[in-house]
């Protein structure tokens, strides 16, 4: 087989790394600052777990934003309920949001293609709605749900007494703001990639591929697909709750917003950006969006005409005009057109273009080894050719 | 006792009749091929053994065992295997992952959740399959996407995925159809192959030459009944057989 152990250990060595390091390489971008960092890291974790069920097994939820909502009311609760530390306010949100997965998933797997879709995004609404009003008493409804002076906090009152102003969520000791609340995420960032690399590689992924490639053979082949689909639902939702939880102990307040049909388009949009059914690509379409949107969401007329200042007058207010309305506000305007353009041109996303663009390179430099060795290698024309 | 035994089974599909009280008796280590003209019930009947029709009456034994109502991954546990008239194959996955598959299937049954493992380091499934691939020819090709073969090689193909899984009862539907005489005598060859491991087998083909060198009992089916039952011999001899096929004239 082509994924030997060795190249594995590399590619999660080497994520390790590139994420680690993020607050220095992502600096010079003008991302470099802890809050977006951790964004970054936590919807990688989101996507990643996404592309277990989307990527691997071919079934595309429309409404897996239910288990990040699912994921961040259930962190709260622990804050308010039980501790400030994160521990168990992430390990609730994981439990909570499998829960509901596992309900949501046993009735939409039912159907596939299309009609699981729409069953997933009708869980999402429904969920979103119920939030928002009927469920008020614990979601607090478009107020949000939010950390107060008077919670019980039972374990941090057992341990230390009651406290008269309101903790912040720690792990440990550790605070969740700042960059240890990003390196915090970094790390579960790497075990989520780790375990969703494990899985891929197993039986148990290749069951889910085959699922994608040709239910009905599989059937026939001696495999009830149901369970198999059905657990990478389950799994894929704990990865949302997991991410859903951080978002909560990063800045612990939850609101029905997150649980929005827009964002779960989002996590669709993250994981073709990136490469459907690849390791690396999840992770680097969730730092796209969230780097356009924060980027583009951030510039306003005036950074605009200071940018297009060389032009003449009439032409800088023309093309500020028609720029303008694709960044502040209408920054999803030039997501819309990227993402068209991707799909277009390059519907494996970024990762296949990198692998594109990896041949063409490698293409290219035999190539010219080839000609400066012409003279002495004439006699094996096709050696590297062979070679590559 | 015949290894399956079918008995009285009806089908009829919106007042049509597809099957009419048709028996059969599959002996084991028997090849039993099923002929008849197009619309004869063939693949209707087939499709009752494993599991995508329901016979209106009747009964489907295994070993003794109803395959009546069981959906079709406990019919293939079971031991009943079936190859399509149009290859099914994983077309996006390599020709090992194609025969691996199945050889996890039989190994784990029809659920495991078995995601921490490494696929590829399983060595008695990775023995099998390799041993397969080179039985039917393919092990050369094992890391091309299945999609891109030739229809034979996806023929071949499949038979490698379902012999991986050691049949007891092995379902052949038109295994030579729209092959080449080239390709189609390669796969007379390797399902005679196949014979040596004494795998029961019911082939329905329409290939005269292909029955006759592979079949030891035939049965023939006209509009969903059983019209003649015999060895090769006494078929070739069949006055009936010769008029429901071409209408009086000779093999």
């Amino acid at each position: 087989m082509t994924h030997t152990v060795k190249r594995d250990r590399m590619l999660v060595g080497g994520f390790a790394l590139a994420v680690l390091t993020m607050p220095v390489w992502m600096t010079p971008l003008g991302a470099g600052y802890p809050d977006l960092l951790q964004r970054f890291a936590i919807y990688g974790i989101f996507a990643i777990g996404f592309n277990i069920l989307f990527g691997l097994t071919g079934y595309l939820s429309f409404g897996h934003a239910v288990f990040l909502g699912v994921g961040s009311y259930a962190a709260v609760w622990s804050f308010k309920l039980l501790s400030m530390n994160v521990l168990p306010a992430v390990l609730c949100a994981m439990g909570v949001s499998g829960l509901f997965a596992l309900a949501i998933g046993y009735i939409s797997l039912r159907r596939s293609g299309i009609y699981f879709s729409i069953l997933t995004l009708a869980f999402a609404q429904m969920a979103y709605n119920l939030a928002y009003s009927v469920l008020t008493p614990i979601t607090n409804g478009e107020t949000g749900l939010k950390i107060e002076r008077v919670d019980p906090r039972l374990i941090d009152t057992w341990l230390s007494g009651p406290s008269t102003l309101i903790p912040s969520t720690n792990f440990f000791g550790m605070p969740m703001s700042g960059y240890s609340g990003f390196f915090f995420c970094a790390v579960l960032l790497i075990a989520a990639f780790y375990v969703a690399l494990r899985i891929a590689r197993s039986p148990f992924g290749a069951m889910l591929r085959a699922i994608k490639s040709n239910q009905n053979r599989l059937n026939y082949a001696g495999v009830h697909t149901r369970p198999y689909a059905l657990t990478a639902f389950v799994i894929s939702g704990i990865f949302a709750g997991l991410a859903g939880g951080l978002l909560a102990a990063t800045d612990p307040l939850a609101g029905a917003e997150r649980m929005q049909w827009t964002a779960s388009g989002e996590v669709v949009l993250m994981t073709i950006l990136g490469g459907v059914g690849t390791q690396l690509g999840p992770f680097v379409g969730a730092v796209i969006i969230k780097y356009a949107e924060n980027i583009f969401s951030a510039f306003n007329p005036q950074t605009l005409h200071g940018i297009f200042a060389f032009l003449p007058d009439p032409i800088e207010d023309v093309v500020v005009t028609v720029t303008g309305l694709f960044v502040g506000n209408g920054w999803q305007l030039t997501l819309g057109t990227l993402f068209m353009l991707l799909v277009i041109f390059l519907p494996g996303g970024v990762i296949e273009g990198a692998r594109r663009l990896g041949v063409l390179i490698g293409r290219k430099t035999a190539a010219l080894r080839g000609r400066r060795s012409q003279p002495l290698g004439s006699a094996l024309p096709a050696s590297g050719a062979a070679s590559e | 006792m015949a290894l399956l035994q079918v008995k009285m089974v009806n089908k009829s599909f919106s007042g049509l009749t597809a099957l009419n009280n048709v028996n059969l008796d599959v002996e084991e280590g028997s090849v039993h091929a099923i002929i008849g003209p197009n619309g004869a019930g063939k693949s209707t009947l087939l499709n009752c053994f494993v599991g995508r029709l329901t016979p209106d009456t009747g009964t489907v034994l295994f070993n003794g065992k109803s395959l009546i109502g069981l959906p079709p991954h406990r019919i293939n546990q079971e031991g009943v295997v079936r190859v399509f008239q149009t290859p099914e194959i994983f077309a996006d996955l390599s020709l090992y992952e194609n025969v691996m598959i199945p050889t996890l299937a039989r190994r784990d049954g029809h659920f495991a959740l078995n995601a921490w493992s490494r696929a590829d380091a399983q060595i008695k499934v990775r023995e099998k399959v390799e041993h397969i691939l080179d039985d039917v020819g393919l092990a050369d090709a094992r890391h091309v996407l299945a999609g891109t073969l030739s229809r034979g090689d996806k023929r071949r193909l499949e038979l490698a995925m379902c012999l991986v899984q050691d049949p007891k009862l092995l379902l052949l539907d038109e295994p030579t159809a729209g092959m080449s005489r080239a390709d189609t005598e390669r796969t007379i060859e390797l399902l005679k192959r196949i014979g040596e491991r004494r795998i029961t087998k019911i082939i329905i083909e329409h290939d005269m030459q292909v029955v006759f060198s592979l079949a030891t009992r035939i049965s023939v089916l006209a509009q969903g009944t059983v019209i003649a039952e015999g060895d090769p011999a006494a078929i070739k001899g069949d006055a009936r057989v010769q008029e429901a096929y071409l209408g009086g004239a000779q093999f």
